[in-house]
């Protein structure tokens, strides 16, 4: 007996010191969560179905392509976009042309699965992309797009930041983003949802003047734009003064982004205004050398995110491999602009779906009125146990700090983010730490009222009490669970520690007190328990 | 020291008391709820809050005049938290809808209006230093170098000063709650009286602060509703089997109804004192549900114990010796985690207000239904076995 209890002391100071030693110093071995730093958190939807609709119309392209090459009779090919998948449409197929056409799309069949519709005298093929195919490409696209915005985080320089993919979905398609400490929500936000898509485009040859209206733009043509050509919108501080006007431009581009090498931010040597020289890698200045051999005399539109920067005329076959977006940056906006291509363009586009900024000053309330109703609870809280239960209450007091500590080491092991709630869930579980030991003890004061001695009725009510302490604490810890499922961020904080407390509580109310007792007992002859 | 040194209050006996005092509380709830409703907060309803602070006592009538001006329906411009601190709270619900809209521009329309109204006299192109990140005015205070650091110094030595400084006022702000009410304050956080000089020339102290926002699109909202109440309901069925599995079904029958009779009430409290129903609410909530059974299953387990011991007493003497034994337990216990929570409520500000003010509720009313709802619905339950097995034994007589 009194050796056991020299190892259960043991024990209980071996774990009160490791606890210590891996929560001390807090201020470096505890995270504080979003809600106490400040910072940004963010829920972002990855637009899937954009991938899905540009996969469409790149194999439509090709289809299309084939087709005519091998001179295969057909009347037109278009993307339909549908809600969930997009088709692509054969259309216009003549009787004798449908066994070219079907060879051809067989070549895609891994991934395409086409059916006919028949109508008069010639077919229509349907093609939709197989599940498995469009799983996948889903996946890529989300998991392309967390890469994306780590890369730009990372550049931008955000300590600790945590990039998560999320949903309940078939592919979940949320990317949570939580950027502790970053004061700048705007320019970041900006950082993360640009979709930074860098092409150059042809405008057309014959009407490359821009237009005032969309409008206007097409009535010029006669009202149907030439096959392969849209309008885009048009900015320029130069030309247009800074109006939206618009461009007829070819629809497939002539350099992208993904022909870039680099860009930073730049200074025009003339007006000094901000701007951005990006750089293309090898196979990009060939392209754009072609290009611009090819086309001398018409314009070339620098176009980001469907908007022309700007459309220099070409004056002669350009070989370098530098060029330049103007426009009224400020040197900040000029540098993230060449950050977002640096960082490669965003497979979709992102939808903000919930956001949430806390200001540094809110954070630093939230710690100190925190700390105050800790100290607060747990002031009244000791000052009720000794008060009702003299000396046991010391053992409780003593059980209640073990049980913190404990909590805090295990906080500390794990790096677990400290959060406000997460802040209450410790002021709970001290006022829930004491539940177990005033079971204990009043089940021994029920003991003593029978006549036992103290030795046997602290024995018998540590006993009798264990599995009702047990039952209650699985039962909060059930709660817990639920809870943690329910909640993100700081709810699951709360959750963590609100866990972890119970556990610690189950311990500290029956082996360390337990412990004491009989260290207590054992050192003289008590005859009346301090209870 | 005790409470009640040996209580024989007949519980039962007083049933119908409980019972009144619940269905009265349980009926104002609902009532409550269906005229009123809840006060939802913007994680379940979608929509943006903005929480701003004043330099001087806001004017929330000019405040508004500026939100309507600029075409933003303000749903609610009130104060919040201590009056001293000029704070105010702007809550708009999203009229875009998901697709079409960014949520970070709600948030940002609602700023830009308060600049125009308040910020009007602001100098052209000046900065903020009272909005200002850490970065900007890093990089502010580098280009105008007001020390005239770069001609004595290397450019890397140069930039660590700066950012040291600019590290010094931001950090001083947010000592200050965020606002710096003018600029000789300075000088007191250790700036030097040039830089300060030159901040008075470049920038200017706006007259308000953004302290956080919160913007939740619809679609998060209505998923948020779904999974509260399913998380509840779920953890109540969690109870259901534990407390059937360990004690016998009739126990976990009653021990939920009692712990749905804690949550409801509670939430008709929030309906009837129009307190806002947050995400931080849900979770007390379900803290309350793991909480509260407590007692119920401390009462259960003397009530099983009682039974093997007391053999020849029925159900309702068990019952009410049971809640008597454990009374002191169940009042501390319940006192003691009230004592906590109390001083949370009192203590721990304005973003846990409604946490706290759920658990100071929750915990009042589920002490009080272990003794007024579980005790009698296990003693309804086995009453009425017992007829029927009487009437079973009658029969094949």
């Amino acid at each position: 007996m009194k050796k056991n209890l020299k190892y259960r002391l043991l024990v209980v100071l071996l774990i009160t010191g490791v606890c210590i030693y891996l929560f001390v110093p807090p201020s470096k071995k505890l995270n504080l969560g979003l809600d106490l730093r400040g910072g940004i958190h963010l829920v972002l939807q990855v637009v899937i179905h954009d991938a899905l609709l540009a996969e469409a119309e790149q194999v439509r392209d090709r289809i299309d392509g084939q087709l005519r090459e091998k001179e295969v009779a057909f009347s037109e090919s278009r993307t339909v976009d549908k809600a969930n998948s997009p088709e692509i449409e054969i259309r216009g197929v003549p009787p004798d042309a449908q066994p070219a056409v079907e060879q051809q799309l067989r070549d895609y069949s891994s991934s395409w699965t086409f059916q006919t519709r028949f109508g008069d005298n010639q077919v229509d093929y349907v093609l939709q992309m197989v599940p498995a195919v469009r799983k996948a490409l889903a996946q890529q696209t989300v998991a392309q797009a967390r890469e994306t915005i780590r890369n730009r985080i990372d550049q931008y320089g955000v300590a600790e930041p945590s990039i998560t993919v999320y949903g309940s979905g078939d592919v979940p398609d949320q990317i949570i983003v939580e950027l502790p400490g970053v004061d700048d929500p705007g320019r970041v936000i900006n950082l993360i949802k640009s979709t930074a898509r860098l092409e150059l485009k042809l405008v057309h040859p014959e009407k490359s003047n821009p237009f005032s209206s969309q409008e206007s733009a097409i009535q010029a043509f006669g009202g149907k734009l030439p096959e392969g050509y849209g309008v885009l919108p048009y900015r320029d501080i130069n030309e247009t003064g800074g109006q939206t006007q618009y461009l007829v431009v070819r629809k497939a581009p002539s350099v992208t982004g993904r022909h870039l090498k680099n860009a930073r931010r730049s200074q025009d040597s003339f007006t000094g205004r901000a701007e951005v020289s990006f750089f293309l890698n090898t196979e990009g200045v060939d392209l754009f050398s072609r290009t611009t051999e090819q086309n001398v005399g018409n314009r070339l539109a620098i176009v980001l995110d469907d908007e022309v920067r700007s459309a220099p005329v070409i004056e002669s076959k350009i070989a370098s491999d530098s060029a330049r977006i103007t426009g009224t940056f400020s040197s900040e906006q000029a540098e993230d602009l060449a950050l977002v291509l640096r960082s490669g363009a965003l497979p979709a586009r992102i939808s903000i779906l919930e956001n949430r900024i806390v200001g540094p000053s809110l954070g630093m309330d939230s710690i100190r009125s925190g700390i105050m109703a800790s100290l607060v609870g747990m002031g009244l809280v000791l000052l009720a146990m000794v008060i009702v239960y003299r000396l046991a209450g010391v053992n409780a007091i003593i059980c209640l700090i073990i049980n913190v500590l404990i909590l805090l080491g295990v906080l500390g092991y794990f790096r677990a983010t400290l959060t406000l709630p997460g802040i209450a869930g410790i002021i709970l579980t001290i006022g829930m730490a004491v539940d177990a030991n005033i079971l204990i003890f009043e089940r021994i004061k029920e003991e003593l009222r029978l006549g036992k001695t103290v030795r046997s009725a602290v024995e018998a009510g540590f006993n009798r009490v264990f599995t009702t302490i047990l039952d209650t604490n699985i039962t909060t810890l059930i709660a817990a669970v639920f809870l943690f499922q329910f909640g993100t961020g700081p709810i699951r904080g709360f959750a963590i520690t609100l866990a972890v407390g119970l556990i610690a509580n189950v311990f500290a109310a029956t082996f360390v007190s337990r412990a004491i007792f009989d260290w207590y007992l054992q050192r003289r002859e008590v005859v009346k328990l301090s209870i | 020291m005790e409470i009640f040194a040996n209580p024989k209050i007949d519980w039962l006996g007083k049933k119908w008391i409980f019972l009144g005092i619940s269905a009265f509380l349980a009926v104002a709830g609902l009532v409550s709820i269906l005229t009123k409703g809840l006060n939802l907060g913007i994680d379940f309803t979608g929509g943006t809050l903005v929480y701003v602070k004043f330099r001087e006592e806001p004017r929330l009538d000019q405040l508004r005049s500026a939100l309507a001006s600029a075409g933003i329906k303000a749903e609610e411009v009130t104060r919040y938290g201590d009056p001293d601190e000029h704070q105010v709270q702007i809550r708009m619900a999203r009229i875009a809808t998901e697709a079409t809209q960014d949520l970070s521009l709600e948030s940002n329309k609602i700023i830009e209006a308060l600049r125009g109204q308040f910020d009007k006299g602001a100098p052209a192109g000046g900065v903020d230093l009272n909005n200002i990140s850490r970065s900007s005015l890093t990089q502010q205070l580098q280009q105008m170098d007001p020390e005239g650091f770069g001609k004595r110094a290397s450019v890397s030595d140069t930039a660590q000063h700066y950012t040291d400084l600019a590290n010094r006022i931001i950090d001083y702000r947010t000592e200050q709650g965020g606002v710096i009410r003018n600029f000789s304050e300075l000088s007191g956080a250790g700036v030097p009286a040039p830089v300060i000089k030159a901040l008075e020339q470049r920038a200017y102290l706006g007259n308000f602060t953004v302290v956080s926002v919160e913007s939740v699109g619809p679609k998060v909202g209505n998923e948020l509703q779904t999974r509260a109440r399913n998380a509840i309901l779920a953890s109540l069925v969690g109870m259901l089997i534990y407390i059937a599995f360990r004690f016998k079904p009739i126990y976990g029958v009653a021990g939920v109804i009692a712990l749905f009779h804690d949550v409801f009430i509670t939430v008709g409290l929030f309906s009837l004192t129009g307190k806002e129903i947050s995400l931080n609410v849900i979770a007390a909530l379900l803290t309350l549900v793991g909480y509260s059974i407590n007692d119920t299953i401390v009462i259960f387990d003397r009530v099983r114990e009682n039974l093997k011991l007391v053999r020849r007493a029925d159900l309702a003497t068990i019952i009410n010796l049971s809640v008597n034994q454990t009374l002191n337990r169940t009042i501390l216990t319940s006192g003691m985690t009230f004592l906590a929570v109390m001083a949370l409520y009192l203590f721990g500000g304005d973003v846990l207000n409604g946490f706290s003010f759920a658990l100071v509720i929750g915990i009042i009313i589920g002490c009080y239904s272990t003794l007024a709802i579980a005790s009698p619905v296990v003693l309804w339950w086995q009453t009425y076995q017992d007829r029927r097995n009487k009437a079973a034994k009658a029969a094949t007589a």
